[in-house]
């Protein structure tokens, strides 16, 4: 056994230990996701009995941009300097009152709404709303025709007109397709938090910005936050019950 | 036409040559060097996933995107880490490389393989950024991070790779 091999079980020991031990262990917050919700094995199917959510409180946020940097390494996203095509899958949006001058920024990315209008116009089947309530494409199904970039309210979906390489292992990505937020589900799958929202809370310390969690669950720390200020959906006058969620708007 | 001896000689001898070639041929065809991976035996017999081995990674797709479920062992992710291994300058082969384990099958059979128009084509060598982000849960050998104590097992392990240096 080589040095290389010692250090990969020792790194699989102390995880799969680490994994064991969370459901007893308070570790600092926004890392696991255990004590939200019980970790998920790998070979059960996802139910509606969690859906994810999030919960931004624009008060909080200060731009400081490192939710969108987070996201663009995670999923291995790179601009080919033509902003109007580059891939984005959050976006930081400023809201400036006309009359009292105040400004709020916000991040912005796909609401993984309940009745997703990127699913309903889809010809394909290729998007698709995951039981947890995460919004997907699957690129294998997609033929790139864009209907749902149009459908979506948010602006919250990609087009990748050019060819990839050096994708991450874990965020597929290819030319003729579309993406958009994926909630980090292979994060999420992993018992693990979005990478937005660990970059926020390591920039923002205990005042971070972006809340995690199961909505479903009433005891999760996002549903008794929402339950007492409130969450609100962008365009909620559309109804699509979306699953991320605004305070301070 | 009527050929002389000579001529005569020379035809047979080439045809000789011809047929020698021919056979010569058939019996070396080159087959594909197929690069080894780490490990002793795949995830199931060779001949099987030799035969059908896009079968149980198209599953195992639909399973994964569509459920969540991400068992390791169909998974195209773990494929790689297994089967593309660096040279010995630590560089990855490229994808359509016959070095690189996929391609170099694929070249010989001419089959197209799609998968990696999005998938990566070779192992994470990003895995120091994604302790950076999680750098409250797990620095292994650090100690900072984690105030539990190492079991007997780790110890032994550290202390044997010490050894070994």
């Amino acid at each position: 056994m080589t040095t290389e091999n010692k250090i990969d079980t020792y790194r699989r020991n102390f995880v799969g230990g680490a994994a064991a031990l969370a459901a007893g262990v308070t570790i600092a917050p926004g890392v696991l996701l255990s004590g939200v919700a019980q970790a998920k094995p790998a070979d059960k199917a996802v139910d509606s009995s969690v859906r994810w959510g999030m919960l931004i409180n624009a008060n909080k946020c200060d731009d400081c941009g490192a939710c969108v940097s987070a996201c663009n390494e995670e999923h291995g996203i790179t601009g080919f300097d033509r902003p109007k095509t580059d891939p984005q899958w959050i976006r930081t949006v400023k809201l400036r009152d006309k009359t009292t001058g105040h400004v709020q920024t916000l991040p912005v990315m796909c609401q993984h709404c309940e009745t997703a209008p990127c699913a309903d116009v889809c010809p394909t089947g290729a998007s698709f709303r995951r039981e947890d309530g995460i919004v997907l494409v699957d690129k294998h199904i997609c033929i790139g025709c864009r209907y749902c970039m149009m459908a979506c309210p948010y602006k919250a979906r990609s087009f990748v007109h050019e060819k990839l390489t050096d994708q991450r292992p874990y965020s597929p990505r290819g030319m003729g397709t579309v993406e958009s937020c994926t909630m980090c589900v292979h994060r999420v799958d992993n018992d693990e938090q979005p990478a937005c929202v660990v970059a926020c809370a390591g920039e923002h310390a205990e005042d971070s910005a972006i809340t995690f969690g199961d909505i479903n669950d009433p005891n999760s720390e996002i549903s008794q936050q929402m339950m007492k200020h409130g969450g609100k959906q962008i365009r909620g006058d559309l109804g699509l019950n979306t699953g991320v969620r605004y305070q301070g708007l | 036409m009527r050929l002389s001896l000579g001529n005569k000689v020379t035809l047979a001898l080439l045809g000789l040559v011809l047929l020698a070639f021919s056979v010569s041929v058939t019996a070396e065809t080159p087959k594909p060097v197929i690069p080894e991976g780490k490990g002793e035996q795949c995830v199931e017999p060779t001949d099987e996933m030799r035969k059908n081995h896009m079968k149980y990674i198209e599953h195992q797709r639909d399973l994964t995107v569509h459920e969540g479920i991400r068992t390791k062992k169909y998974s195209l992710v773990e494929c790689i880490d297994c089967h593309v291994v660096p040279d010995d300058k630590g560089e990855f082969p490229q994808i359509g490389s016959d070095e690189h384990f996929c391609s170099s099958c694929h070249n010989y059979a001419s089959v197209k393989v799609d998968c990696f128009q999005c998938h990566a084509t070779k192992p994470d060598t990003k895995e120091g950024y994604r302790h950076s982000l999680n750098d409250q849960a797990s620095h292994h050998f650090s100690g900072k991070s984690s105030d539990k104590e190492l079991s007997q097992n780790d110890i032994e392990l550290v202390t044997a790779e010490t050894q070994q240096q």
